[in-house]
């Protein structure tokens, strides 16, 4: 289901990100945020992004993710270009290509851990059966196959993270992107899941841009980048 | 199915909320379908007239009597084959308040234009022969416990005096637009006793009614019979069996058009309930459409999220309205059929029950639908948590 890191894919850049620039309008005032960005990503990397608040690192990261568009400049991954997709293209790029990590997770609350993880199966082409089969490897792979028929409610919020986990990758996506994903949980349960992120970058290569506040997590990444008032101010690796 | 699976959970996630809208709808289709169905009834009379009979009545108006001999003329006018006459009595039944209609007919041509009125054979000869014999309809005769054979008194206000009728029939209704509250008596009977008492008041007529041969050739009769009482004593409107009864609903038709508008503003009132409940709902959940979109859903998806939640309340509240529109239309019925004859629920009633309750559910999920499929997903996801 997910590729295993190789030397040819190593290095490789899956990210590149081009003279990139973002603004917010404030009433009558237009706010930049993110001003002439550029920088690449490599296939299998574990990145964090951090910063103060209003640094620009979460704007970065959706626009990274396709849910947020660009003022200029480009965003290419796997060679796309997403900043020239519509709506609807860069939905199914989506779809296809990005799974999300939220720091509230996000699950559908009427939808079982199950449900959940399968919700973006629902966009492909896959049989009832196959999309079980997918689901039940999603979920055993973060240690909730005994808890699949369990709703959001019902879940620990490091449990619940970890189905958000599973949904981020059941579609084998180009990149995983990760907002604050341990700012809503306990020390043991922000191990737990940062030690799942690093599992998943190193054992299957998937390639991680995370945002943290949490120096911690960012340890876990191989780069940290820090962005302040909208542009990079130190890379450590 | 998975789609419908998460419209109906997502449709009772907030219980009390839900259940009182569907309640409301419920109530709102209750009331629409009973108000539809006093309208059906005022115009049962209309429905269940027939295109091949014609009422002639005086042309001043209906107060006013006709000459008996017109009979005879009538009948020599070309397309008619049955002529039948009779006067409204106005009589009181005990009192005021068990009113009922009831008229003085000649039985037997009577009985020939009105073959909807089913009498058993017997009952019919009996009738026949008794100048006192007066027939009623199932449901008159129920509601006062009259058997065949009891003797019924009846006050006039017309023609005065205290009027006794032997129970020789009960009719029944070939089909449930048939009005079976009603009580007739022999003409000759009442024309008899006007002859002792006011003599004046003799032979005359408050209406005929007419059977002509083809309903294609009623207008060139109606026409025929006023041309042949034109510049008479009494000259005479004619019109068809429905343009009578249109004629009198027209008398009442401000109260059937407020009638009329307060059905459909009983449902504006439910849409705008429904749709503040699916605003709220859309409002709550705009994270969660944020993320379904995030996940690469498109707006077509969110948007029947939406409407298939509305319109579930919407027809679960209408299936119940149309549950309880029967037995409250029967009550409802039951209590009002001095006025009421026939009040049945019309198949077109639940037709219509059925498309407001569609309308409704459709009107309100349209904006929170709209609203949802445009909202930016980074706006969606920043109202959570």
């Amino acid at each position: 289901m997910m590729d295993a890191v190789t030397p040819e894919k190593a290095g490789r850049a899956i990210v590149e990100i081009r003279n990139v620039s973002k603004s917010y309008r404030r009433g009558s005032q237009i706010v930049p945020v993110l001003e002439h960005i550029s920088f690449d990503i490599a296939d299998g990397e574990f990145l964090a992004l951090m910063g103060p608040s209003g640094s620009g690192k979460s704007t970065l990261l959706n626009l990274l993710a396709g849910i947020d568009s660009v003022d200029s400049g480009s965003i290419t991954i796997g060679g796309v270009d997403i900043t020239l997709l519509s709506e609807t293209d860069l939905a199914r790029w989506r779809a296809v290509n990005v799974g999300f990590i939220f720091q509230f997770y996000n699950l559908i609350p009427v939808l079982t851990a199950f449900g959940n993880v399968e919700l973006p199966l629902l966009l492909t082409k896959l049989s009832k059966k196959e999309r079980r089969e997918h689901v039940e490897m999603a979920l055993s792979m973060v240690n909730l196959s005994d808890r699949m028929d369990h709703y959001p409610g019902q879940l620990s919020g490091g449990q619940q993270q970890r189905v958000a986990i599973a949904r981020a990758v059941i579609t084998d996506p180009t990149i995983l992107v990760a907002d604050e994903p341990t700012g809503d949980l306990d020390r043991a349960s922000a191990a737990e899941i940062l030690g799942l992120m690093g599992r998943l970058n190193r054992e299957i290569g998937k390639t991680i841009i995370m945002v943290t506040h949490d120096a911690r997590a960012a340890e876990k990444a191989r780069i940290i980048k820090q962005l302040d008032k909208g542009v990079f101010i130190d890379v450590h690796s | 199915m998975y789609i419908l699976k998460l419209i109906f959970k997502n449709a009772f996630r907030h219980k009390l909320r839900t259940w009182l809208t569907i309640l409301g709808i419920t109530i709102a289709i209750l009331a629409f379908g009973l108000l539809r169905t006093v309208i059906s009834a005022w115009y049962a009379g209309v429905d269940a007239s027939s295109s091949s009979r014609l009422i002639t009545r005086n042309a001043i108006s209906i107060i006013f009597t006709l000459p008996l001999s017109y009979k005879d003329r009538i009948r020599q006018i070309e397309g008619v084959k049955v002529v039948s006459w009779g006067n409204w009595f106005g009589g009181i039944y005990i009192d005021e308040k068990n009113f009922f209609a009831n008229f003085a007919v000649d039985p037997k041509s009577y009985l020939e234009l009105y073959p909807e009125l089913i009498l058993p054979p017997d009952q019919k000869a009996f009738f026949f022969r008794d100048r006192k014999g007066f027939v009623a309809g199932r449901k008159l005769a129920d509601r006062f416990g009259w058997k065949l054979g009891d003797t019924v008194t009846l006050r006039g206000t017309i023609f005065p005096g205290q009027w006794d009728f032997v129970l020789r029939g009960v009719y029944k209704g070939r089909d449930k637009t048939v009005d079976e509250t009603t009580f007739f008596f022999h003409w000759d009977y009442l024309n008899e006793k006007m002859k002792k008492t006011s003599p004046m008041r003799a032979d005359q007529i408050g209406f005929y009614m007419i059977g002509v041969t083809k309903p294609d050739i009623a207008a060139d009769v109606v026409v025929n019979i006023d041309k042949t009482f034109r510049n008479s004593i009494a000259e005479t409107l004619t019109e068809t069996e429905k343009a009578f009864q249109m004629g009198w609903i027209a008398m009442s038709q401000a109260i059937v058009t407020a009638i009329q508008l307060v059905s459909f503003v009983v449902i504006i009132i439910i849409m705008a309930v429904m749709a503040n409940t699916m605003a709220m709902t859309a409002r709550e959940r705009i994270g969660e459409y944020a993320i379904f979109k995030t996940l690469g859903f498109g707006g077509s998806y969110i948007a029947a999220l939406i409407f298939g939640e509305s319109l579930i309340i919407s027809m679960i509240g209408c299936a119940f309205g149309i549950a309880l529109t029967f037995p409250a239309a029967k009550a409802f019925g039951q209590e009002l059929s001095t006025f009421f004859p026939i009040f049945n629920v019309a198949t077109e009633t639940i037709y219509m029950d059925i498309a407001a309750a569609l309308v409704v559910g459709t009107v309100a999920g349209f904006f929170p639908a709209w609203r949802s499929t445009r909202i930016r997903i980074a706006d969606g996801l920043r109202r959570i948590g």
